[in-house]
């Protein structure tokens, strides 16, 4: 049997406080970015890549000395905050947000030495890096107080990056980004205030800490479907979900090449992410309950991201869209709620990050070269830059999921899991597979074949910096896809634990879990 | 009984009106000594002012541990509270005092006449905003709401070049009039519906059980122009229609202070009159208390969205804030809550919040006091980084955003409302931050993401400028160590009648 109740025992004794110095750590960088003078810009550029490497050094150290089998939180520090309020500095980590750990921590290197801002470098990596501390602390809490305030606070550099950096409509498109996703985080804060009063009564005390609740309260049922509402909303705007979506295609395409690139690696799994981590952690009948809504709203979401992606004129909106099909299939994923889907869905998290963010990428090297992100007036690069090209072509191949590269390991884990407990949601899910094939492909057709007309004939070939940045992507598609075995051997312990938690607070019953459960009595 | 027959006179115990006296005293020095001598250092005023507000807070500290040992009491024949829900209430007015006094001394020279008259008005209105907030009986609350009320007028208008000041003083003290009429007539009838205007002892007089035969109606009818007298006084919509106009017209000093003191010492006194003579008559008036923060909260922030002028905007953003504050009225109507805690608590962290704003709005507006446009912020993190920065952040923690007091102040407030179960009102009021974080985005786009207007960059006065930076650094140092101020919010208690100790 895996651990149960109250298993945050710390797998680790670790004596360095790792996962605090992963949030503090940016944010340090952060100050002393925006302390330093602007006429040293070496300097500052200096200590953000530092800073930001730092980072990553830390997240591939948690990772290597990550223990595989084990189902519980690790690496665990806990210290009181605000006592009157029962708010504890919490954190931990576990197989689900392990790899999105480490997805931010070796994003955010990359965009800091890969992308130029072009004007204002000291604000830029200011933002950015407290925006990386935002994101760090999200995955890492395990207090809903800390985990409500992280989440809030990335809005506040993600929109002065839109805002700052972006394109024409960037203020519009950063204004609609945070009012949305505030709007969302309105029912939430309610959501956990309700979730922490109404959990005293079983706990015996005040308090927001999210193992204590999940573990030791247990809420009526009406009440906990309305909690698990009041979060959806917030995790749903986040993800998006159809049909709150529309935030996302304006937000991406306005957005400078380094934002959209985290808000398509990091940023929209903080939705997929709550809905694993305090949907069904939290709320686990609610969530069984709520299983069909959300399967729908997948399958909705997967088919029109996939045909309104494939009528986009504008290759960044194409790409956008595209996130909505793919995050659809996170969501299938997790409200399917067997050991496969759920495991596919984390994978599907983490290699969505990667190739879309590599697309984004792509795409506004496109932008830097041709000024123009309009499909219509690309033509035929692949004769005059075929190092981008392939570049391109197999970042996009991962993106649909061909086998061998990293999409095809969660998508088709998702879908095979989802093909036990939601069928038909999983049938109509799977056609997005296809149409993903042909929007992408039909893009790359249009964008990279035929004869290149005079403003496309000076197209210039991929530069050293980038294919170095492009190459890490490529690394990173390649070896998911072919040996994805160590990802998810140490996402499954955790998702297995997280299903046990849910069959033991509702009547859902997993089919491949039931099986695990054979071997193990064996 | 036999105290009726043979007077005696009330046992006068000075040092529980400290504060008053202090006051008194400065205002009567600085008056005097600035007429008899006529030329004095620059910055006299404003110091003796600061200095009159940290004795104050010194002398408030020791009250707050001294009630610890001994215990809530009345004082002055039972007319003066001494709780610690005065205590904080008058330490708030008085750091609102200190704060503004400093800006007002920028102001003053900027303009160009300086003279002590401005500081004992403030001083003044201080005192009344004192009064009210300690005031258990209804006609004390009168006198306190009236000494501020009338300096308010005053301070209003002080600014004689300007004619939108002299405009909002007139419609000020004609709405303002209007609103301690119908204050006191609603104090008259509860002293019929009750026969006292002691506060303890009108809450004696009404019994758990409710009895109809009792005169209900002059009492329904009571309260109901008592909570129009303080909602007024507060803002709160539908009684909120001079705010926009007299914030926009009043020097922003005096802005400043209405929206900090002012509303300190009404929502004192609300709380004070429910909490306390109307204990009983909970279920009269909680449901008017919700009606008036549902309205202010979305009123408040869909007109601040369609405002140009930044003062304005502030001007509905606080009757958005006023909303937010009666929510944690509203819960603090349900036993068991600690609503009135995080009343408090909101009280002071808006009172530092919207002080440091209106002080970045003074710099702004430069001589004359009139640039307060938006467009007129266009820019400005281009021309004055640091003063657009701060402004940034008073203004995200208005919005509530984490890590700042504002953050605090909201959660606290919709914490002890679902905690009272009013769900309905805590999502109500989420929803309206929402629709009121878009006008704090519109100035933090003009400051930071738009091409500025001119080269010319405001000049920051060395006083504003500190207490800018003082308001932001205690906004973000409560953001992340919010824990002693609830602690302390959390010992708040109120007088009451046998609950001494």
């Amino acid at each position: 049997m895996l651990v149960s109740a109250a298993g945050a025992a710390a797998g680790h004794s670790a004596s360095f406080p790792i996962l605090s110095a992963l949030v503090l750590v940016p944010v340090l960088g952060s100050l002393l970015v925006a302390l330093l003078s602007d006429r040293r810009p070496e300097w500052v550029k200096l200590s953000a890549v530092l800073s930001s490497v730092v980072t990553a050094g830390m997240s591939i150290w948690l990772l290597a000395s990550f223990s595989t089998h084990e189902g519980g939180f690790q690496f665990v520090s806990r210290h009181d905050w605000v006592e009157a309020w029962g708010i504890s500095w919490h954190l931990g980590v576990d197989g689900i947000s392990l790899f999105l750990v480490v997805l931010t921590g070796i994003l955010f290197p990359l965009v800091i030495v890969g992308i130029d801002p072009h004007h204002d470098e000291k604000r830029y990596l200011a933002w950015l890096l407290l925006l990386e501390a935002g994101v760090m602390g999200s995955f890492l809490s395990l207090d809903l107080f800390l985990f409500f305030i992280f989440f809030e606070i990335v809005l506040v550099p993600m929109y002065f990056l839109i805002g700052g950096w972006g394109y024409d409509k960037r203020v519009y498109a950063a204004t609609k980004f945070f009012l949305y996703t505030m709007f969302g985080s309105a029912f939430m804060l309610v959501g956990i205030i309700a979730t922490a009063a109404l959990a005293r009564r079983d706990i015996g005390y005040f308090t927001f800490d999210l193992v204590t609740i999940a573990e030791q309260s247990s809420f009526a049922v009406s009440t906990g479907r309305w909690l698990f509402l009041s979060f959806a909303v917030a995790f749903a705007v986040k993800v998006p979900l159809f049909p709150l979506h529309t935030w996302l295609p304006d937000a991406h395409t306005q957005a400078p090449t380094g934002g959209s690139v985290i808000l398509a690696g990091v940023l929209l799994k903080l939705g997929t992410y709550g809905f694993l981590r305090f949907g069904l952690y939290l709320f686990p009948e609610a969530a069984v309950w709520a299983k069909p809504l959300f399967l729908t709203l997948a399958t909705i979401g997967i088919i029109w991201g996939a045909v309104a992606a494939t009528m986009q004129t504008d290759l960044k909106r194409l790409v956008a869209y595209s996130s909505v099909a793919h995050l659809g299939f996170i969501v299938l994923g997790t409200f399917a709620i067997t050991s496969q889907s759920l495991t596919g869905s984390v994978a599907q998290m983490v290699n969505h990050g990667v190739s879309t963010g590599a697309l984004f990428l792509l795409v506004g090297m496109i932008y830097e070269r041709r000024h123009t992100r309009a499909i219509a007036e690309l033509r035929g690069i692949q004769s005059v830059a075929p190092v981008f090209a392939a570049a391109f072509m197999v970042v996009m191949l991962s993106s649909i999921g061909v086998p061998g590269l990293n999409g095809f390991v969660g998508e088709f884990l998702v879908l095979i899991g989802s093909f036990e407990t939601a069928r038909w949601w999983t049938v109509v899910a799977a056609s997005g597979v296809i149409l993903a094939a042909l929007y992408l492909l039909w893009a790359y057709q249009r964008v990279f074949h035929g004869e290149p007309d005079e403003a496309n004939s000076t197209f210039r070939e991929m530069t050293l910096r980038e294919g170095a940045l492009m190459l890490c992507f490529i690394g990173l598609i390649g070896f998911t896809g072919i040996y994805p075995k160590p990802m998810l051997e140490r996402i499954e312990p955790s998702v297995d634990r997280l299903i046990e938690h849910v069959e033991k607070h509702s009547d859902h019953r997993a089919p491949e879990h039931a099986s695990d459960h054979g071997k193990e009595e064996e | 009984m036999n105290n009726f027959l043979a007077f005696t006179g009330p046992d006068l115990a000075f040092t529980d009106v400290l504060p008053l006296l202090i006051w008194l005293g400065t205002v009567c020095a600085v008056l005097l000594l600035g007429s008899l001598v006529p030329r004095w250092p620059r910055g006299t005023w404003a110091v003796v002012t600061a200095a009159s507000s940290v004795a104050v807070v010194i002398q408030q500290l020791f009250k707050w541990r001294d009630i610890g040992r001994e215990g809530t009491e009345a004082a002055f024949a039972d007319v003066v509270s001494v709780d610690r829900f005065s205590v904080f209430g008058t330490i708030i007015v008085a750091v609102a005092l200190g704060l503004v006094a400093l800006v007002t001394h920028d102001h003053l020279t900027r303009e160009g006449n300086d003279g002590p008259e401005l500081y004992a008005l403030f001083i003044t209105a201080a005192m009344g905003a004192q009064i009210m907030l300690s005031a258990n009986d209804l006609i004390v609350l009168f006198l306190g709401l009236e000494t501020l009320s009338l300096s308010l007028y005053v301070l209003v208008a002080s600014n004689r070049r300007r004619e939108q000041s002299q405009e909002a003083g007139i419609k000020y003290f004609v709405l303002g009039g209007f609103a301690s009429a119908f204050f006191l007539y609603g104090i008259a009838l509860v002293y019929g519906a009750s026969g006292s205007t002691n506060l303890t002892e009108i809450m004696g007089t009404f019994d758990t059980t409710f009895s109809i035969e009792r005169a209900d109606a002059l009492l329904l009818v009571g309260i109901g122009l008592l909570l129009v007298g303080l909602a007024f006084k507060v803002s709160a919509v539908p009684f909120h229609v001079w705010t926009p106009d007299v914030y926009e017209g009043a020097p922003s000093p005096v802005t400043a202070f209405m929206a900090s003191a002012g509303k300190v010492a009404a929502f004192t006194a609300l709380l004070r009159v429910l909490a306390t003579a109307l204990e009983r008559r909970v279920d009269d008036w909680r449901p008017v208390v919700w009606l008036l923060a549902v309205a202010s909260v979305f009123v408040g922030s869909v007109l601040a969205v369609v405002q140009t002028n930044v003062k304005r905007m502030l001007a509905f953003s606080s009757v958005t804030h006023a909303g937010f504050i009666l929510v944690g009225v509203e819960a603090a109507a349900h036993t068991g809550s600690n609503g009135m805690a995080s009343s408090m608590t909101y009280l002071l962290l808006y009172t530092v919040l919207v002080i440091g704003s209106f002080t970045v709005v003074f710099v702004v507006a430069g001589k004359g006091d009139g640039a307060t446009s938006l467009d007129d912020f266009r820019g400005l993190a281009r021309r004055r980084p640091a003063l657009a920065l701060g402004f940034t952040a008073l203004l995200l923690a208005q919005a509530g955003v984490p890590f700042t007091g504002g953050f605090v102040a909201k959660f606290g407030v919709i914490k002890s409302a679902v905690e009272a179960r009013s769900y309905a009102l805590a999502v109500a009021a989420m929803v309206a931050a929402v629709i009121g974080a878009f006008l704090y985005l519109r100035i933090m786009v003009s400051m930071w993401l738009e091409d500025p207007a001119d080269d010319s960059s405001p000049a920051v006065p060395r006083l504003a400028g500190a207490v800018i930076v003082s308001t932001v650094a205690f906004t973000l140092f409560v953001g992340f160590f919010p824990g002693w101020l609830l602690d302390a919010a959390e010992l708040i208690s109120v007088y009451r009648v046998g609950a001494a100790g």
